[in-house]
């Protein structure tokens, strides 16, 4: 009996299978495919919110010529190379410590996962009074030590490290992925290299390292994509830091200290919303895009090869 | 592949641009219309008029509840329902929608340019001509702060003046200071440091990162200028902006900024009982007419005075005047009861009894000269400076641009800039601002 592929599909398969994915494929026209084409529309206007005028190219050449895209894109690519590296290290860390551990290993895993509990406005508050250089006592506790402490969210050389930190606090939820990954590399794979003479370091680059790939690699894209839509933290945190309020004549500045916590998002946000730009914040929506997908397209590429390497 | 958040984004974006088609619907009367015959003021047919507004304490709730309760004698057949704590972006929501309030009122003058360009509020000027009111009652810098391109799209409701607070106890019986360089001598008198050099009581803070120090707060000292008469930016080329920031940086360099920021880091809370002026760790701040409010409730027993801004020493006429803006309110394009609604922003805007009541109770400076002369409002010498102020000819605003928040904030964050001493280059940095600015202004369509 043959089970040779046949080209001929019963009549109607196609529609039934269209009929199946119809749903996934109205999401994807109305909360994707459709905001994007309007997206590309209205970049090419200028659009205050209440009145529409075309502006051919106007608002991408302004891209050209506006001094916060390359601050704030360079702010966020800062958050790609570094924060995303240090928070799947440490993570990646913190589930081999726990998942080695005899005892108190169920307390620790418990109290690393917990911040990633805590709201996150609440915790980026929490994280800027902790570390307050004149009142916080972290500044206190360095200087019992002999230490004098940085101005953590209000140093531009600081800031972004400080965020940095904030992200590791809240790994936990990283942690645990890595863990169950961790828990799934079979024992007698450690074993035999163990037999073979291999240490602690090549067992984890020969035997974990290739096992838990995939996890590494979805964790490395989220993170990447989380990285370049980071906002809410660097906006609060500024905020917090900078303690100016909004008032007549008066404007908070997003980006305290020194435009370093301004990131790509939120100077979309900033221009869309605060300063009527929709048109122009449309282009910085596209750049973003843009961008995500490229990064996104890189990651993918190398995960097929690794997969591919692994395979063969 | 993720891209769902993205899309999400884009659509957070967009979804609101594409409800932009509605934006140029007219859903109501408009006040450039005849009036009904038959509806001079107090004849108008009955109407629910819906008021938003930005204030939310109940102090300032009941204020507005007060004012209008008296509105109500005068127009028993206009129910005003009043909804609190609405901002900016909300009313312009509801405009973009065609569902916007009667009447709304705004604790800023930032987006006045915008509404007035866009038609967002409907020009005043029809019934401002129709029931003969005298703009002239109002001073000149409230007036400029709520029109735009020749469209009187608001009216001021309420106005806050800046002045110098100066603790008493900490002034070591020197008087507040009158010129920039008294200022600076005295700020370093009385600025007392621990044996390390950490400021433990600090004269003046000359940061713009300190609370009220903006820009646009500072900029009157030495009568700086924002704008040309075209709309581009005049930061660059006005010499007045320079002499301020040469001063304040010299201050600062005195002070040493790393000790100054770590000082200014650990004071309390601009809004809270622990404001470093109550508590004497700050000699003299730059402040709103509120603060002796707040004063009032929260540090009853502190001896202070007001005065104006010190001034450039080369400028002595500027002496008395500062800087003001203020609550502005106006009818939304599209209110559903545009005539009712607009006798309610005449009665709030112009109506002595009316604006006397919510200076009393919100302690903001009444606009109109009748009402900041009545003898029904409460005032002592330390709030008699900000009518003084509010009055001087010399006092000026922050004038109106469509892109007001971007200028702030472009010139906010090269002053922070310049503090931290990374600018070299005073001058060519404010040409950058300028051409920020000015790029800003074109892509706005001028």
């Amino acid at each position: 009996m043959s089970f040779a592929p046949t080209s001929r599909r019963p009549r109607g398969e196609g529609l039934r299978a269209l009929l199946w994915l119809s749903p996934w494929l109205a999401g994807v026209a109305v909360f994707f495919v459709y905001p994007l084409l309007s997206t590309v529309y209205f970049s090419f206007h200028r659009y205050d919110m209440y009145t529409l005028e075309f502006a051919g190219l106007d608002n991408y050449r302004y891209l050209l010529h506006d001094p916060r895209v390359g601050v704030s894109a360079r702010n966020t690519l800062w958050l790609v190379a570094f924060m995303v590296p240090a928070t799947v290290l440490f993570s990646l860390a913190l589930a081999q410590l726990v998942t080695r551990l005899k005892a108190g290993a169920g307390l620790l895993r418990t109290v690393f996962y917990l911040p990633s509990l805590v709201p996150m406005t609440a915790g980026t508050i929490t994280f800027v009074f902790l570390l307050n250089p004149g009142t916080g006592p972290v500044d206190h506790l360095l200087s019992l030590l002999g230490v004098r402490g940085p101005d953590w969210f209000g140093d531009p050389d600081w800031s972004k490290p400080s965020l940095t930190l904030l992200s590791l606090w809240g790994c936990g939820q990283l942690m645990v992925i890595f863990m169950a990954a961790l828990l799934d590399v079979p024992r007698h794979l450690y074993e035999a290299a163990a037999i073979d003479g291999a240490g602690p370091w090549r067992q984890f680059r020969s035997v974990t390292l290739p096992v838990i790939a995939p996890v590494l690699m979805f964790a490395l894209v989220t993170n990447v994509i989380y990285a370049l839509q980071y906002f809410s933290q660097a906006m609060v945190a500024s905020r917090v830091a900078s303690g100016v309020t909004d008032s007549p004549g008066s404007s908070f500045s997003p980006g305290y200290p020194e435009e370093s916590l301004l990131t790509l998002p939120q100077w979309l946000f900033q221009t869309g919303f605060r300063d009527y730009s929709m048109g122009y914040a449309c282009v910085l929506a596209l750049l973003l895009f843009a961008v995500s997908m490229i990064f996104t397209l890189i990651l993918l590429r190398q995960f097929r090869g690794a997969e591919a390497g692994e395979g063969s | 592949m993720r891209l769902v958040p993205l899309a999400a984004a884009a659509a957070l974006l967009c979804s609101a641009a594409l409800t932009a088609c509605t934006a140029g619907k007219e859903a109501g009367p408009s006040l450039g219309a005849p009036r009904p015959s038959g509806s001079a003021s107090q004849a108008l047919p009955a109407a629910t008029v819906e008021l938003w507004h930005g204030f939310s304490t109940d102090a300032e709730v009941k204020a507005f509840e007060d004012a209008i309760a008296r509105f109500n004698q005068k127009y028993p057949q206009i129910t005003v329902k009043a909804t609190k704590g609405v901002q900016d972006d909300q009313i312009t929501q509801a405009v973009r929608g065609g569902n916007p309030p009667d009447v709304a009122a705004s604790f800023t003058t930032d987006n006045v340019a915008q509404w007035c360009r866009s038609g967002a509020f409907q020009d005043l000027t029809p019934v401002i001509r129709q029931d003969g009111i005298d703009l002239s009652v109002l001073p000149a810098v409230a007036r400029s702060y709520t029109a735009f391109a020749g469209r009187q799209c608001t009216l001021p409701l309420l106005a806050d003046a800046y002045g110098l607070y100066y603790n008493k106890a900490l002034m070591k019986g020197h008087q507040p200071p009158r010129t920039l360089s008294e200022l600076a001598d005295l700020a370093k008198k009385l600025t007392v440091r621990d044996a390390d050099g950490t400021i433990k009581v600090a004269g003046f803070v000359p940061s713009v990162q300190y609370y009220e120090n903006s820009p646009s707060h500072l900029g009157p000292m030495v009568g700086a200028k924002w704008y040309n008469a075209d709309g581009t930016s005049a930061i660059g080329s006005d010499p007045a902006w320079r002499e301020l920031l040469t001063w304040q940086k010299e201050l600062i360099d005195w002070y040493g900024r790393d000790k100054l920021e770590k000082f200014r880091k650990g004071l309390g809370d601009e809004w809270s009982a622990e404001h470093p002026f109550y508590k004497g760790k700050v000699a003299m701040i730059l402040d709103g007419e509120w603060r002796t409010a707040m004063i009032a409730g929260e540090a009853k027993d502190l001896d202070y005075g007001t005065a104006p801004l010190p001034v450039s020493d080369s400028r002595p006429e500027l002496y008395g005047s500062g800087f003001t803006a203020g609550t502005v309110i106006g009818v939304p394009k599209g209110a559903a009861h545009p005539q009712q609604a607009w006798e309610l922003v005449k009665y709030l805007t112009t109506d002595t009894g009316s604006l006397v009541t919510l200076s009393n109770a919100l302690r903001n400076v009444p606009t109109t000269k009748a009402a900041m002369e009545s003898p029904d409002l409460v005032k002592d010498a330390r709030f008699q400076t900000f009518l003084d102020i509010f009055a001087h000819p010399r006092t000026s605003t922050l004038p109106a641009s469509v892109n007001s928040v971007f200028n702030q904030e472009a010139f906010a964050a090269f002053v922070a800039k310049w503090e931290s001493g990374s600018v070299t280059d005073l001058a060519a940095g404010l040409k950058g601002v300028d051409k920020q600015i000015d790029d800003k202004l074109k892509l706005s369509g001028g």
